[in-house]
């Protein structure tokens, strides 16, 4: 029984982290890009640890798969924002059909920015 | 409350005591079981947990900004647990919607970087907020100033008028946090 509920829940995991890597093919630049990436391989790998967790059982495996749970949602998405923020700040244009851009208006001023025009 | 302040400061005692306890926690957590197979306690890895909690509270505790003793309270808790349930439900839906938009054959996205000003005062609570904000459906976390604004890079714009963007990304989650860590 519990290795069927794992299993389930290791082909949901998959199946998230693979839509994750189609969106890091398809959508248009980078920040869209680290969009899908974060999400849905956040959304992926926790099912894959829940699966891990209910397949083992154990009350050890529990409790790491739940530490790990947290470390992935909290590491992924300060990642997320160290790699946008660097982007953005050196330069890297959004793509085409974006429809604002506030924080290239708000940088203008400031020293060390500079702005690319594509 | 500024903590700007407050940063090379030493922490008073009973915030070390704190951070010990949770170090020591963690530490417990990442040996379970702390009993051996035929039952006897693993003093000397329990032991080792001590030694690295106490040099953690001892001499680390300057470059951890966090104040822990606002943390210790039930009714910080209470919100935490209820704000993990809501939590949850919005990864889901961020992995639902990311995914639906990806898989679109015409991927109706419509992505553009806004600014929004959050009521959030501390550092803590807006390090968490702009960590929940990069979890949710299609935002994404870009910059943090110094006074609370919050750049925001969003899949699919919806609104440009600064409250409605706040309603739509900021508001559902600063309710929580201001009541877990303000």
């Amino acid at each position: 029984m519990n290795e069927t509920i794992g299993l389930i829940l290791f082909v949901i995991g998959v199946l998230f982290d693979l839509f994750g890597c189609v969106g890091l093919v398809r959508l248009p630049d980078v920040y869209n890009r680290i969009q899908a990436s974060t999400k849905c391989v956040v959304l992926g790998t926790t099912f894959l640890l829940l699966g891990t967790m209910v397949w083992v059982g154990t009350a050890s495996a529990i409790i790491k798969g739940l530490l790990c749970i947290a470390f992935v949602l909290i590491t992924s998405s300060t990642a997320a924002h160290a790699l946008s923020r660097a982007a953005h700040r050196s330069g890297v244009p959004l793509a085409e059909g974006s429809v604002i851009d506030q924080y290239a208006d708000d940088l203008q001023g400031e020293p060390g920015y500079e702005e690319n025009e594509s | 409350m500024n903590q700007s302040d407050y940063k090379f400061k030493r922490k008073p005692a009973i915030e070390r005591l704190v951070l010990f306890a949770l170090s020591l926690v963690f530490w417990i957590m990442l040996i379970w079981p702390v009993t051996s197979v035929d039952g006897r306690l693993l003093t000397g890895d329990i032991a080792v947990g001590i030694v690295v909690a106490a040099f953690v509270a001892l001499i680390m505790h300057n470059i951890i900004r966090v104040r822990f003793v606002r943390l210790v309270n039930p009714v910080s808790w209470f919100w935490a647990f209820v704000y993990l349930f809501v939590l949850s439900y919005y990864v889901i839906k961020g992995g639902v919607d990311v995914s639906y938009r990806v898989l679109h054959p015409r991927m109706p996205i419509r992505p553009g970087i806004v600014r929004i000003r959050s009521i959030l005062e501390t550092d803590t609570g807006r390090a968490v907020l702009a960590n929940c904000i990069t979890l949710t459906p299609g935002t994404l976390t870009i910059d943090v100033t110094d006074d609370g604004v919050f750049y925001i890079h969003w899949l699919n714009v919806l609104s440009l008028e600064e409250e409605e963007v706040a309603k739509q990304v900021l508001r559902r989650f600063e309710w929580y946090i201001k009541r877990i860590f303000e």
